[in-house]
Order: structure tokens, then C-alpha cells, then sequence
């Protein structure tokens, strides 16, 4: 369990494993969650890296993760897809484009915001992520308001295809954000979020650090916007919302800010909870699943402000057992 | 038809009618971040049950149709009684807990108290939009220029300036005023003179959100249909006005609610209604780039 941790093939084979398993043990309502839950693990990383690992709180999440959408959108139904064994990589390359868009987009918006701090950056990223739904739904080259339909996506099987090509994405994403955390950039990142005159007086170049880390997790969310198009072959403006961007924040914060595996499980529970809520719905008749999401934040702020597991990762409780 | 002029006094009105509801909402979020720097995401939810209050105050005392300037006083008043008591909750039970938390913390926790008003007014009061009293009667006051004033326009600026100037007194000529202002500045050299924070922290609360109940009302007014997502969209208006004004500063909150309605009003006059939310965020950008404090704003020296 833990070699797989360390090396990407073992994790992907892990979890082709698991998606095998669930493919024919489990009903489509499942699967579409499992990828559902796929897409919000790798928007949940991404942001950790900058609210948690870098300490800027980026309130403009899905406006990425909409660019990368759309891009990738736009990008398939202009061009041709590769024969059926191949298939695999023209969504592979339609991710990538639209992660690298993303990533511009995101330099464009971070340059000039990342200057600011705290509040006013929130601020400004939520500004920023409206501004680019608004642009989408007033482009009737991408549908406008109605929505953008008939965006190919895996084929037959389709949650396999559809596994297959998140998975790949979510092992990408996990080893690159975990490997970038250990490396110098990534201690830059942490000394950022530590104390960031200190870490300027150490010659770190703080704004550097910080539209680095704001590009690469820019990047991310556009792939995972991508997945969510090919997979849904359904767009509209209204699904990047300020809702999706709290709840990727959300995501981060309850996982613990700078732990990967606390964004997660948070992932996972975030998408499963609001229905696995749904047998009360139906005791109670009233929609209460939005209300005790709420309340459950305002409470999880209250008791355990530091999120699940704070800055540590699962392992280290896992060690300090076995130790 | 309208010449251009007469068209130009036209928006002109409209937009300072919208302005100075922005302001009174921003003023709201201005004093809660001059006094805690926080960005009180729940308030444009306060203003929205403040709406709701007043309708369901006008519905038990059957003032659905008999507009005059008293069912204005009683709606004003309903509404600003449960928006303080809402705000003055709000302080109590979800910021107080978190007064040494980070501000991040504290700012998750306004997004939820956010959520958690939109979600359960939805519950109780229903999603579909419910349309609000006729409070007075809208009828032509006069004529400026060939431009008809409308008997809405002028009660929203009177209230509003009732509002304000009243605001003016009680921060500058009061004792509380002053104390509010010593907390702002300085809140452990506050208390040690003797004021208790926590106390006027709940009194900014409960000024602030009475503000945003007056402004439920007047939005009521102008446009009759309030539903639980209402608070949304204004409330970000607000928030970029009192950020355009320069956040912390009382004037700066009017002067950028103005200028907010104005340009809106132009946007939308002379330009295209569809760039009328985009705009908000536009001008916020680049006062944000350009100069961080705001108009009016005092530019911060951070120190180690």
C-alpha cells in the first residue's frame, strides 16, 4: 500500500484495479460519482497547493476549471478523434491544452493580483472567476447561456474510458504537486505561507513563488475541467459558479491546509455526503442537505479550525503505528 | 421622444437612487472590516431577510395595500429589527468563538453562515420569488428638465440621507461613536481605556445590519420581488463599492456606492445591459491593482 504512494505505475494499476471492480460490481449511479469524485480530488489538490502549501486564499477556483472546459470543449469538436485504441490520447491532448490555457489564464490573473494579500486576493480571484463566466455566457461561439452540447467524450464503455483517463490525470496530478512540494520550489512555496517577510529576507522572491505556485494549480483545475466536459459532453457557465469555486475551498480547508491526503478524503466526502444525505431528504420531505453543509462548516471552523488533519499526511499517523 | 440631455438626467437619477442603496449596504460591510477586518460574507444575507421580514410584517399587520409613509416607518422598523437581531446572532454564535482563530478561519465561517441562511430561507420561506408590498404610491413628483421624478427615486434618497446622516451623528457626537472608532483603531489600547471590545463589536453588528435592513426595504420598493438568492449579487456590488471607497472608511462606503450605481446605470444606458455584472468586478480589479486602499483609504505600512 504504501510502495504504491511512491511510485506512480503502482498507483495507477491500483486504482485501474479498484475501477475494474467497481465496473462490475457496482450500478452507473456509482460509477458517475467515482468520477465525479476523480474530478473534485484533482481541483482539491490544485488549490491546496496554493491555500494550503502557499497560503493565499483564491476564491476563483472554478473560473480555471471553466477555461480548461471550454477550451478542451471547443478544442474536440474541431477536431477529429484518434481511431477507438487510440481515443484514449486525443482526450489526453485536449486535457493538456486545456490545462495549458488555464495555466495562462491563471498567470494573467495572478501577476497582477498576487501582489495583494489575504482578503483583497480572495476578493480579486472571486472577481476574476466571475468575470470569466460572464465572458462565457455572453460568447455565443461556446453556447452562451444555454450551454455548450454534443462534446464527445469516451466511448463505449464510458465510465471505463472515462476512468481510465481521470485516473491517469489524478496520478499525474498527485505525484507532480507532491514532488514540486518536496522540491525547492516547493519549500519555497511553504516559507511563503510561513512568513512571508521572512522568507523574502531569505531571498526568496515572493511574488515569483507565488504566480508559480498560482500557474501549476491553475493548470490543474483546467484538466479537471476538461475531464468534467468530456465526461458530462455538457457545458454551461452556470456550473463554474462562486458555489464550485467555495467548494473546492472547502475541500482544501476540511482536508487540513498543505495535506494532500486530507484534500483527498475531503474530496471523497464532500462528493458523497450530499448524497448519502438523501434517505433523510426523504423522512423529512424538506431539502435539509444544503443546511447541514453549512452548519457542518460553520462547526467544523469552530471545533477543529486546522481541518482534519492540519498540515500532516495520513502516512504519519500510519508510521508513528508501526514504529 | 427623450432628448440625449433629458436621457443623461435620466440615468442620472436612476443611478444615484441605485448608489445610495449600494451604500447603505456597503457601509454595513465597511464597518464590520473596520472594526474586526473581516469580510462579512453573511451580510448581503442579512439584507435579504431583512426583505423578508418586511414582507411577512406586511402581510401580518395587512399593509399589503395601503401605501403612505407610515407603512414605510413600520416596514423600515420590521425590517431593521430582525436584521439586528440576525446580525447581533451572527456575532455571537459563529464570529465571537473564532476571535483569535486565523482570518481565513473566520472568513470560511462567514461563507457558511452565508450558505446556511441562503439554504434554510429556501427551506422556510420557499425558492419561487414572492413579491413585496406596494409601500408608497409611485406617482410623478415632479418634473426636473422635462425628466419626471419619481415618488420612489425621492423616498429612497430621503431615507437613505435620514439614514446616513444619522449614522454621521452617532459615529462622531456619541460616546458609543467614539468608542466604536477607539476599537477600530486599536482594540487592546480600546479596552484598556476602559471600552469593551466584545460590546461594541456587537454594536457595529447591529448598526451594520439595521443599515442593510433599511436597504432591504428601499430595494423592495424599487424592485418588488425578493427571493432567498436576492443578497447575492448586490451584496457583491456592495462589498466592490465599499472596496472602490476604501474599505474601513465610512465615506469612502457612500462615496463608492454612488459611484457604483452611477456607472452601473451608465453601463447600462448607454452601453449593453448584459456587462452590468461584470462591471461591478471590473472596476474592482483595477482599484484593486492600481490602488489597494481605495479612494479614500489610508495605505497601510506593513511592519515585522
Amino acid at each position: 500500500m504504501l510502495k504504491a504512494l511512491k511510485n506512480p505505475f503502482l498507483a495507477l494499476l491500483a486504482m485501474l484495479a479498484f475501477g475494474a471492480i467497481v465496473n462490475v460490481a457496482f450500478n452507473s449511479f456509482i460509477q458517475l460519482m467515482l468520477v465525479i469524485i476523480l474530478i473534485n480530488m484533482i481541483l482539491a489538490m490544485s488549490l491546496n497547493l496554493v491555500n494550503g502549501y502557499t497560503g493565499q486564499f483564491s476564491l476563483g477556483h472554478a473560473g480555471f476549471m471553466a477555461v480548461g472546459a471550454y477550451a478542451s470543449a471547443y478544442l474536440s469538436t474541431q477536431m477529429p478523434l484518434l481511431p477507438q485504441p487510440f481515443e484514449i490520447f486525443s482526450f489526453l491532448l485536449y486535457a493538456l491544452v486545456g490545462g495549458c490555457l488555464a495555466a495562462a489564464a491563471g498567470f494573467v490573473v495572478g501577476l497582477p493580483s498576487l501582489r495583494l494579500k489575504g482578503d483583497y486576493l480572495a476578493i480579486v480571484t472571486l472577481g476574476f472567476g466571475e468575470i470569466i463566466r460572464v465572458v462565457l455566457q455572453s460568447t455565443p461561439a461556446v453556447g452562451g447561456a444555454r450551454g455548450m452540447f454534443g462534446i464527445p467524450g469516451p466511448s463505449e464503455p464510458k465510465f471505463i474510458a472515462g476512468y481510465i483517463h481521470a485516473s491517469i490525470w489524478v496520478i499525474i496530478t498527485f505525484f507532480v504537486i507532491w514532488r514540486v512540494v518536496k522540491s525547492t520550489h516547493g519549500r519555497a512555496f511553504l516559507s511563503v505561507r510561513e512568513d512571508e517577510i521572512a522568507a523574502e529576507a531569505m531571498g526568496i522572491n515572493t511574488t515569483k513563488a507565488k504566480v508559480r505556485a498560482f500557474v501549476l494549480s491553475s493548470f490543474f483545475a483546467g484538466i479537471a475541467g476538461s475531464i468534467f466536459a468530456h465526461f458530462t459532453n455538457y457545458l454551461n457557465p452556470s456550473s463554474f459558479s462562486f458555489a464550485r469555486s467555495v467548494d473546492s475551498v472547502i475541500m482544501v480547508v476540511l482536508g487540513g491546509m498543505g495535506s494532500m491526503s486530507g484534500a483527498i478524503l475531503a474530496a471523497i466526502f464532500i462528493t458523497v455526503m450530499p448524497e448519502a444525505l438523501r434517505p433523510l431528504q426523504e423522512l423529512t420531505g424538506v431539502d435539509l442537505r444544503m443546511v447541514i453543509y453549512a452548519l457542518s462548516l460553520i462547526l467544523l471552523m469552530i471545533l477543529r479550525p486546522k481541518g482534519l488533519f492540519g498540515n500532516k499526511e495520513i502516512t504519519d499517523y500510519v508510521r508513528k503505528k508501526s514504529s | 421622444m427623450n432628448s440625449p440631455g433629458q436621457d443623461f438626467i435620466q440615468h442620472l437619477i436612476n443611478g444615484i437612487s441605485l448608489g445610495s442603496i449600494y451604500a447603505l449596504i456597503a457601509l454595513g460591510y465597511t464597518m464590520v472590516y473596520g472594526i474586526l477586518q473581516l469580510i462579512n460574507f453573511a451580510h448581503s444575507d442579512v439584507y435579504m431577510v431583512g426583505a423578508f421580514a418586511a414582507y411577512f410584517a406586511a402581510k401580518l399587520l395587512g399593509l399589503n395595500n395601503s401605501p403612505g409613509i407610515a407603512t414605510l416607518a413600520i416596514l423600515l422598523i420590521a425590517s431593521m429589527v430582525a436584521c439586528s437581531v440576525l446580525g447581533l446572532a451572527i456575532e455571537r454564535f459563529a464570529y465571537r468563538p473564532l476571535r483569535k482563530a486565523p482570518k481565513l478561519n473566520i472568513l470560511i465561517t462567514a461563507i457558511g453562515v452565508s450558505l446556511l441562511l441562503q439554504f434554510s430561507c429556501q427551506i422556510f420561506f420557499g425558492a419561487d420569488p414572492k413579491v413585496f408590498p406596494n409601500v408608497i404610491e409611485d406617482g410623478v413628483l415632479t418634473e426636473v428638465f422635462g425628466v419626471p421624478l419619481k415618488m420612489n427615486d425621492v423616498s429612497v434618497l430621503a431615507v437613505t440621507l435620514v439614514a446616513m446622516l444619522s449614522l454621521h451623528f452617532l459615529i462622531y457626537h456619541t460616546k458609543l461613536g467614539r468608542a466604536m472608532r477607539a476599537v477600530s483603531q486599536n482594540r487592546t489600547v480600546a479596552s484598556l481605556m476602559g471600552v469593551n471590545p466584545d460590546r461594541i463589536i456587537s454594536f457595529t453588528f447591529i448598526v451594520g445590519s439595521s443599515l442593510a435592513g433599511i436597504g432591504s426595504v428601499l430595494v423592495g420598493m424599487k424592485y418588488p420581488k425578493i427571493d432567498p438568492l436576492m443578497g447575492l449579487m448586490i451584496g457583491m456590488k456592495a462589498f466592490v463599492a465599499a472596496v472602490l471607497g476604501g474599505i474601513g472608511n465610512i465615506m469612502g462606503a457612500v462615496l463608492g456606492g454612488l459611484l457604483m450605481g452611477l456607472s452601473e446605470q451608465m453601463v447600462v444606458g448607454y452601453l449593453s445591459s448584459t456587462y452590468r455584472d461584470a462591471l461591478a468586478f471590473g472596476i474592482l480589479i483595477v482599484i484593486l491593482i492600481f490602488k489597494p486602499s481605495g479612494l479614500l483609504g489610508k495605505g497601510g505600512v506593513e511592519k515585522v
